[in-house]
């Protein structure tokens, strides 16, 4: 059998899920194609913490835009979505820490983000729970939790409102040059491809420099109130950065359900799903420096997930070099929830040539990498 | 920061029930170092609950006396979270024990099977194993009138024992149909215990209906259960009453043996001649390799306990008393064989997710297990899917096995506890 | 050797034979053990620690399954409406 489309997305989690709605509302006919049901890899793993980062310009500029993206929705997510504003707090538990918050909060205020700095006292004020004394830490009120799948589902949903098909349990088995065959013998022709399997893109587009990095979670059962912001410390940045293969850091999230989630760890190398009981620990153990009460809560499960990691920490939106019908919209690293919306509309930028609202050149796939080097 | 306590032994038994207890016995035979891990106060799993007391039946006593005489250590209150080649950990209130072991027996029973139907939520609706459970746990009965319902022996055994505890029992709904019930009854007479306990049964219950082609349909009260609403023949009718106890059979309770890399067959835990599972080391006894009743179990458990020490031949001795036991469970099952219209009782509102409150119409509309629980967040919930994972089962047909860790919530210090590197001491074995 | 022991569920003194489960003070003291997610009134179904229903607070810690736990003197069981 063969379909004619003008976009065929590979992917539904929760950036093909938001590049399906941005194509259709152009009127175009999209088709996107799962070999599982949506949100079955990262996006079903995922924290789905929306939040402002700062490694670097650009990707300061995607977060901060598609933050701004996900407010402008606000109105119409369902409850499913548990879209809860609770803020970051990035924790400082030293001196060396606290300066990075000031600077943090310069770069933020320069460029138009709330944020408040507290000191020992206050940051104790907003969450108890946290050991004390700790130096300080950094408030940015604007961010926010979602609940990932649902948020892909409801994506989804509004693209089928305007005709976009899904192909549910279906493999692709081949991609490229204006198609897309399915294991069940079905051709797509399309106009444009647009790859967004996550940690699995570089299966159906080789040389795709996108590598799985292993993350651990543990959800608790509830307790209302214990900790009201998202908690991420300062050090996170150094374990995102790490050269090593596995890092822990500090990151708890409080959910809508009064449910706490508890990360994060990052692994390189490490094929198989399976928890692995060290890493975990560690993991535990570093949350439990910064919220002793947390080893008496009790966890309900754990899991793990992979994320697509890129050498330089930027996803990859735009053309393939070697097949113009070709897109990614992936390598999102831990950041696929927040930019999900921004990607979406760069790609829409891209395939209908119009110009977005900020600059593509950093996450083109064409850019300049340093090809090793996955830090 | 809990304790961990280190131990090592050279079998380790999990589930204190009948078919754990005999298989901790048959494994101490040899002169092995046994432990007997079991997550309840005291020992005795669902059908022995409450350890050795004057009250239990002699089968029960003679087994509790056995173990009494061993040196088998045993570890109550102690809840198995991960288990791993060699290792496993469990939690108590207050503890972590990490313990490494040459040989592990899973003993670890099952549960019942809840089906959903309005009104199933209400306090005082409870499983007919549930509610005897919270009797024997101290619940006063005396007076309080009691509906049983679903299917299979165990509704006699727990009206009879409701019974001699002063319970008003109004009725016994049996789903299936009176010729199925005599066809049952046929088979018992092979086993002469086993009628001398029905009778004794029948007997206790003689001033109660026994109603065959009967089942409930609704639960009806505000803040707990006022009545409940049966259909018999066709016809429905409402009783009122305290508590409603059913039971729609038992489902085993594989979670561990499938994080261990069991094999299942049909969702029970495949063991061979010897109760040994798909992994070298790790046997099954009792309810998880085929729900059999009491008595399978402690063969089973003493098959297990026997060969785990190496004594081979001893365990064959019991071989062909399995084999007349298992043809009894066959029969069982084919006798109490579930409805189909009792698939049909949840409406749309009614819940499947307990824990989550989600409904059935949110949970149906999902294509699998996998995808109801992401995006329904049905079994997501504290109870991991033990309850509504088997009511979907049965509903829709999902495939529900599963291998995540932990196989119980537990306190996030124990799951920072697991490790599959520890260093330990050989313990003593013996009480504490 | 004490045949009855006495613990507290919100406040109030209940006394049960000894080796009663937690599960069974709070179901003759209150008639329920919490409260589900959408606000029902929720007691033991499964009587086995598996279904869950039967969770409360003892002496500070949330989310203990009663039926598997034996009233000690003195403790502080805290159901929540």
């Amino acid at each position: 059998m063969t379909v004619s489309v003008d976009v065929l997305i590979v992917g539904a989690g929760i950036v093909g899920a938001a590049c399906a709605w941005e194509l259709a509302k152009a009127r175009l006919r999209v088709a996107i194609v799962d070999q599982s049901f949506p949100a079955a890899g990262a996006t079903g793993a995922a924290m789905g913490h929306i939040v402002v980062m700062d490694d670097s310009q650009a990707q300061f500029a995607l977060t901060r835009y598609s933050q701004t993206l996900w407010e402008e929705l606000l109105e119409d997510l369902p409850a499913s979505i548990e879209f809860d504003l609770c803020g970051t707090i990035w924790v400082a538990a030293d001196e060396e820490e606290l300066a990075e918050v000031r600077r943090k909060a310069a770069y933020y205020r320069e460029r138009g983000v709330r944020t408040e700095i507290l000191d020992s006292r206050a940051l104790q004020e907003a969450e108890p729970s946290l050991r004390a004394p700790l130096a300080g830490g950094l408030l940015v009120p604007g961010d926010s939790v979602v609940y990932p799948p649902a948020a892909a589902a409801y994506f989804l949903e509004r693209a089928a409102a305007l005709g976009a098909t899904l192909h549910a349990g279906k493999s692709v088995t081949k991609l490229g040059e204006g198609s897309a065959c399915l294991e069940d013998g079905t051709i797509f022709h399309a106009g444009k491809l647009i790859n967004a399997c996550g940690q699995l893109a570089p299966k159906l587009t080789p040389g795709i420099p996108v590598k799985p990095r292993k993350g651990h979670l543990v959800i608790t059962d509830r307790y209302p109130g214990m900790v009201r912001h998202q908690l991420v410390e300062m050090g996170y940045l150094k374990s995102a950065h790490s050269v090593t293969s596995d890092s822990v850091a500090f990151n708890v999230q409080p959910r809508k359900t009064a449910q706490l989630l508890i990360g994060s760890s990052r692994q390189y190398d490490v094929a198989h799903d399976k928890v692995e009981p060290e890493i975990l620990s560690r993991m535990l153990k570093r949350a439990f420096e910064y919220v002793p009460k947390l080893s008496t809560l009790s966890g309900i499960r754990v899991w793990t997930g992979f994320r697509p990691a890129t050498p330089d920490k930027l996803p990859l939106i735009g053309p393939w070099l070697e097949d113009p019908t070709l897109y990614l919209a992936t390598g999102h690293e831990g950041l696929g929830i927040t930019t999900s919306l921004a990607t979406a509309r760069l790609i829409s930028a891209q395939i209908l040539d119009t110009v977005p609202a900020i600059s593509m050149d950093p996450y083109l796939p064409s850019r300049n990498m340093a090809a090793e080097i996955h830090a | 920061m809990d304790n961990t306590v280190h131990l090592r032994f050279e079998i380790v038994v999990i589930g204190g029930g009948p078919a754990g207890i005999a298989a901790a016995v048959a494994a101490s035979q040899s002169g092995n170092s046994v432990a007997l891990i079991d997550d309840n106060p005291r020992l005795g799993g669902q059908i022995w609950r409450g350890g050795a007391s004057p009250s239990q039946p002699s089968v029960a006593t003679h087994w509790f006396n056995q173990l009494e005489n061993t040196k088998v250590r045993h570890i109550g209150g102690a809840r198995v979270i991960h288990a791993d080649g060699g290792f496993l950990e469990a939690e108590t209130g207050r503890e972590i024990f990490a313990i490494r072991h040459n040989k592990l027996i899973l003993a670890t029973g099952a549960r019942e099977l809840f089906l959903p139907f309005p009104g199933w939520t209400l306090p005082n609706v409870m499983g007919a194993g549930g509610l005897q459970a919270l009797v024997k746990s101290g619940l006063p009965i005396k007076g309080k009138r009691v509906v049983v319902a679903g299917t299979g022996p165990l509704l006699l055994a727990v009206a009879a024992y409701l019974i001699d505890r002063g319970a008003k029992v109004v009725c016994i709904c049996e789903q299936a149909s009176s010729s199925s019930l005599a066809a049952f009854a046929f088979q018992v007479l092979m086993f002469p215990g086993k009628i001398v306990d029905a009778v004794s049964l029948l007997y206790k219950c003689r001033a109660l209906k026994h109603l065959t082609n009967c089942w409930v349909v609704a639960a009806i009260g505000k803040n707990s259960l006022e009545s409940v609403t049966i259909s018999e023949n066709g016809r429905t009718r409402e009783i009122p009453c305290d508590y409603f106890a059913y039971g729609y059979h038992l489902v085993p309770n594989t979670e561990l043996a499938q994080m261990l890399g069991c094999q299942l067959r049909e969702g029970f835990v495949q063991t061979d001649e010897f109760q040994r599972t798909s992994q070298p080391g790790i046997y099954c006894a009792g309810e998880p390799t085929g729900i059999g009743g009491m008595e399978l179990s402690v063969i089973e458990g003493s098959i297990a306990g026997h060969a785990a020490a190496n004594s081979g031949d001893v365990a064959q001795k019991l071989f062909p008393a399995r084999a007349r036991y298992r043809k009894l469970a066959e029969a069982m099952k084919k006798a109490f064989r579930l409805r189909p219209e009792l698939a049909t009782l949840a409406k749309p509102d009614t819940l499947l997710c307990r824990c989550e409150d989600i409904p059935f119409e949110r949970v149906r509309t999902c294509e699998s297990w996998k995808a109801a629980k992401l995006h329904s967040r049905c079994g997501m919930g504290p109870c991991q899917g033990r309850i509504c994972g088997a009511a979907a089962h049965f509903l829709f047909g999902w495939n529900i096995e599963s291998t995540r860790p932990p196989v119980f919530p537990a306190r996030c210090a124990s799951l920072a506890a697991i490790s599959s590197s520890v260093e330990v001491q050989p313990s003593h074995g013996g009480s504490q | 050797m004490p045949e009855s022991v006495t613990v507290f569920v919100n406040d109030r003194a209940v006394t049960v034979p000894v080796g009663a489960t937690v599960a069974v003070a709070v179901m003759i003291s209150e008639g329920v053990c919490r409260t589900s997610v959408s606000g029902e009134p929720r007691a033991p179904l499964c009587g086995m620690g598996t279904c869950f229903e039967c969770r409360v607070e003892i002496n500070e810690v949330s989310h203990l399954r009663s039926c598997q736990i034996l009233c000690e003197p003195q403790m502080k069981i805290r159901v929540r409406g």
